[in-house]
Parts: structure tokens; C-alpha cells; sequence
């Protein structure tokens, strides 16, 4: 085992947003001995899973593989990209092998072997689950999975470990396209594999996987270095204007996470309450003591998501103060139009009461604030588009023909600045968020590779 | 008394998966973190009821001495992107603990 390995890290949701090319050309420089970022996120909502599409544009997705590319192939490393195309489905990562497959081309590369996985999980194979009482358990207060949830469900990723990674380094992939992954197992995979302790290798993804969130001062898409040993991580800014310290590392560690001490992969956990860290450079924090805990038994995590229907969206202004202070009486009278004329009919009316609570509903802690105007956002969801734009319409217009005992402006209780709704994107709901056990921790993530150039 | 907002470097809202929304509430220094975590105006308790959740709904709470930092993560009502979900990303939903007020040191 060589006394260190090096990591680099441009950006913490690739394609995202286009990963910042000075710190990224600073940290080439450096060495690396792996060149890694991943690319998913479960914050983009359940419509890109369930649409199976990308929330991030073409261009910047190919943007960054690009620049990663050639810095990788020009080093001789790996590359490693986890959570293809925001969402990891099959479609995403072919997405991403047919970038590679470009980009080869354009810039005439020598021949490399690339290696990539899916992730997509057959609902018929989790139906047998089910029914076999093998428990599809729900996490974070949800019930277990039953079949009519699964009905619901269009589209299910399972969340890879370090696993697939290190097959497909084992099979001598230069280049690893992943399909959906915990962030924290593409960078851990090569560490492991290379043979530092697990502990170290989890906390090297775990502070790797957003770039330079990191850092301070703040600021995305910047590289920074992870550098592992057996016996530390050591973590630095590529940034000249950025530092990775302390607390900025230690603040990291509980970014968008439940509780800052424990990261779940499948495989175990890794856990942060012994961690100590020391500032040994200006720009480098040096981490020891995170703990792997292995798991008793594989569970992978399921994410899913089902299309409720098509949707409109209207947007209506109100200034009278009555008629403020009356809004969910307004709002009730549009429902109830729709009621009556829709029936029994599936459909759904939302309505956000920007002014009030649009931001944060029930949450909402300000109630004694009396404003004089209010913006009230309408969805309507129904099966086809035509029913769910007249949805949004009754639900929409018929604000303006509230009636209410006392107003004094009988020409119409609301504003438009357009008499009209808009088509918006399907809507869709998370359906799964829960864990299946597997015998074999491969066993959802077939791996493949393929030669490029050659 | 002094507004949590003057006192913390860093108070922020943001995902935590589809289901839970985290806060983290981030201080420059020990002296400062250590003055808001025992004033007892910043806990458990204190964020159920000024979000008016039941205390079940904060799935953790945890004074995070290594960052100066402390955290905690409700249940959302509804899964992230969900039709009527007005925050997406959780990322504005810390608002109200700007004004939680902190006692003095005595």
C-alpha cells in the first residue's frame, strides 16, 4: 500500500451547476491519484426520477465530464462519476457512457477501458418481497412498502455502496460511469480497494462528496483534495481564496444530513462522534478517529417516485382587505365549484397563499402580520392535461366569482395579470424511501464494461 | 436579551432526503455556542413548540460541540416536491429562529 492516496473533487452535484475550472486545474496539478465527483441528488423532488429525465442542463453535465475526462486521462487516473444525470436511472447512465463515448471522440484519446453500473429495481422483484414477508421496511417514520404504494411507484434506484465501484475498478475500468449511489461510497471505493482502513475511506467520501462546501468562505463548485493514510485524512482547499478549517469541516459534516455523528451505507455505518480534527495548514484540516460499524445484515436503500398527473398552474392577486381576510373562505368556494363540477373524478387542487404561509404552511410561526396583498398559486392535477387545465381553471377563476356577505367590490373578488393557466410539469411524490435486504451486495447493481476508442 | 440571529454565524434549513427537513445553528465561537446551549431557549422542547409539531416530529436533536453547532431535523408533513410543497429544497424554513430570544449570561 502506497503511504497516500489523493482524491480531488470538483463540484457536489455535477451538472448542477458548471464546476469552477481555476481550483479544479490547481488541484490536477496536486497529483491526484483518483478524480471523482457524483452527480445525483434526491432534493431535485421525485419528477426527474419519476419522468426519468435530468434536471441538469446537457451542456453543463458535459462540461464537467469533459474537464474531468481530460484532466484524468491526461494524469493516467481513474475517474469515477456516482448518481448519473441527477437521478441514477439506466437511462442516465447510458446518458453519461455516450457523453464519455463523445468526448473520446472530439478529443481523439487514446483507448480506455470504461466501466459502468445500473441501478434500477425491478417492482415485480420487490412485489416477491413483499409477499414473501421479506419486509420493504420504510424509513423516517414511513410504513413499510405495500403493493398498492408499489402500484403507485413508476420508477425505483437502489443506492449503491462502495461495491460496484470496486468491481468495476477490479475489472480495470479507467473510467466509472455509476448509476445511483451514496455519495460518500464512489470516493471510499478506491481508498478501500487500495487498502486503507474503511473508517478513513467513508470519511474521506463523507467530506469529499460536496467539494468545497468544506470550505469557507463559502462558495460551490470549487475542487478541494481529500489525501487519506492509514492513519488520517487530511482535507485541503484548491481555491487560493478558500480554507478548509475546522469548523468549516466539521460544519460539513452535518450538511443536509439528519444527525451530524452517523452516515448509513449499505454495508454499515460510519460514525463521526470520536472524530477529532486539527488545522496542521493554513488550508488543510487533518481528521482521525471516525469508526466503521459494519451492518449485520445488507439493506439498500430504495428511492421511488409515481406520477399523480398532469398539471396547470394559475397564479391570482388579491388587495382588498375583506377579501384578505376572508381568503380560505374564497379558496373553499373555488373548491366546491370544482367539486360540483368534477364529481367524483380524481383530481387535486393546491393552493399556496403567498403573503401568508405560501413558503412554509402549517409551519408557519408569523400569524399576527395582517398584509395588504397576497399572491395565492393554484395547481390543478387531474389524469389527462385537458381535465387537469380545467381543473387549475375552476380552481383559478372561480376565486374571482367568490362570494362573499360583505364586499364591497362586486366586479370580481381577485386580479389576474393573465386570465389564463399555465401547463407546468407532471406532478409526481415520493413513493419510496425504505430499505430491502439483499444477499449479495452487487445483487441490484449489474456491472458492466466496454472499451472506448478502440 | 439578544435575537438568535445576532449570536450565530451560520442559521440555515435544508433537506435531509425526501422526508425530514435539517436546521443547523452555527456559532464563530465556543463562548457563544455554549452561552445559547444552556440558556435552555434553544431546545428540544422550545422548537416543537414554536413550530407548533409534536415533539415526535424532531427525529434528532444534537448539540454538535466540534462545529460549535446546534442541530436538529423535523419530519416534514409531506415528502419534498410533493404537489402544494412550498419549499422544495427546505432551504427557508429556519426563518422563525432568527428572533428566538437569548438571555443574557449571567
Amino acid at each position: 500500500m502506497r503511504s497516500t492516496l489523493k482524491v480531488i473533487c470538483p463540484n457536489e452535484h455535477l451538472g448542477f451547476a458548471p464546476s469552477k475550472t481555476a481550483s479544479f486545474a490547481i488541484g490536477v496539478d496536486a497529483d491526484p491519484d483518483i478524480i471523482a465527483a457524483d452527480s445525483g441528488s434526491d432534493d431535485v423532488g421525485p419528477g426527474p426520477l419519476g419522468s426519468d429525465t435530468s434536471t441538469s442542463p446537457l451542456a453543463w453535465q458535459t462540461h464537467d465530464l469533459e474537464l474531468m475526462l481530460l484532466a484524468a486521462r491526461k494524469k493516467g487516473v481513474p475517474m469515477i462519476i456516482g448518481s448519473a444525470g441527477d437521478t441514477g436511472t439506466n437511462s442516465r447512465v447510458d446518458l453519461y457512457v455516450d457523453v464519455i463515448r463523445q468526448l473520446q471522440k472530439k478529443h481523439d484519446l487514446a483507448p480506455f477501458k470504461l466501466g459502468y453500473f445500473y441501478s434500477e429495481v425491478d417492482k415485480e422483484w420487490l412485489r416477491e418481497k413483499i409477499r414473501s414477508g421479506d419486509a420493504v421496511t420504510g424509513l423516517d417514520a414511513r410504513p413499510d412498502l405495500d403493493e398498492a404504494e408499489l402500484d403507485a411507484t413508476d420508477r425505483i434506484v437502489a443506492m449503491a455502496g462502495v461495491h460496484p465501484y470496486i468491481k468495476l475498478l477490479d475489472m480495470g475500468a479507467e473510467v466509472i460511469i455509476g448509476g445511483r449511489s451514496s455519495d460518500c461510497a464512489l470516493f471510499a471505493a478506491p481508498a478501500i480497494r487500495a487498502g486503507y482502513p474503511e473508517a478513513l475511506a467513508y470519511y474521506l467520501g463523507k467530506v469529499l462528496e460536496c467539494a468545497s462546501f468544506c470550505a469557507e468562505p463559502y462558495g460551490g463548485k470549487e475542487t478541494v483534495m481529500g489525501e487519506i493514510s492509514a492513519q488520517d485524512v487530511r482535507v485541503t482547499a484548491m481555491n487560493p481564496d478558500q480554507r478548509c478549517t475546522i469548523a468549516s469541516v466539521a460544519g460539513h459534516a452535518m450538511y443536509e444530513r439528519s444527525n451530524p455523528y452517523y452516515e448509513y451505507v449499505a454495508g454499515g455505518c460510519l460514525d463521526m462522534n470520536q472524530c477529532n480534527y486539527e488545522q496542521i495548514a493554513e488550508k488543510t484540516t487533518r481528521i482521525t478517529g471516525p469508526k466503521f460499524v459494519p451492518a449485520e445484515q445488507i439493506r439498500v436503500k430504495l428511492e421511488g417516485a409515481g406520477k399523480i398527473g398532469e398539471r396547470f398552474v394559475g397564479l391570482v392577486g388579491i388587495r382588498d382587505p375583506y377579501t384578505i381576510a376572508n381568503v380560505d373562505k374564497v379558496i373553499q368556494w373555488a373548491r366546491d365549484q370544482a367539486s360540483e363540477r368534477f364529481g367524483n373524478q380524481p383530481y387535486e387542487l393546491h393552493y399556496n397563499v403567498y403573503g401568508r404561509d405560501g413558503v412554509m404552511g402549517a409551519l408557519e410561526t408569523e400569524r399576527s402580520v395582517v398584509p395588504h396583498e397576497l399572491c395565492v398559486m393554484v395547481q390543478g392535477i387531474a389524469q389527462t392535461r385537458e381535465l387537469a387545465e380545467e381543473v387549475c381553471m375552476t380552481g383559478t377563476r372561480q376565486m374571482f366569482y367568490a362570494r362573499l356577505p360583505d364586499v364591497k367590490g362586486t366586479a370580481g373578488s381577485v386580479a389576474f395579470s393573465l386570465d389564463e393557466v399555465m401547463h407546468a410539469s407532471a406532478a409526481y411524490r415520493w413513493t419510496l424511501n425504505h430499505t430491502v435486504a439483499v444477499d449479495d451486495p452487487l445483487q441490484l447493481f449489474p456491472c458492466h464494461t466496454t472499451m472506448i476508442g478502440a | 436579551m439578544t435575537p438568535l440571529s445576532s449570536l450565530a454565524k451560520t442559521i440555515r434549513s435544508k433537506n435531509a432526503g425526501t422526508d425530514k427537513i435539517t436546521f443547523d445553528i452555527i456559532f464563530t465561537d465556543r463562548a457563544t455556542y455554549e452561552r445559547v446551549k444552556t440558556s435552555g431557549a434553544l431546545t428540544r422542547e422550545t422548537v416543537a413548540a414554536l413550530y407548533r409539531i409534536d415533539g415526535d416530529r424532531i427525529t434528532d436533536f444534537v448539540n454538535f460541540d466540534p462545529a460549535f453547532a446546534i442541530k436538529f431535523t423535523i419530519l416534514r408533513e409531506r415528502p419534498s416536491g410533493s404537489p402544494g410543497d412550498g419549499d422544495i429544497f427546505g432551504a427557508q424554513q429556519y426563518a422563525p429562529l432568527l428572533s428566538i430570544q437569548i438571555a443574557e449570561p449571567a
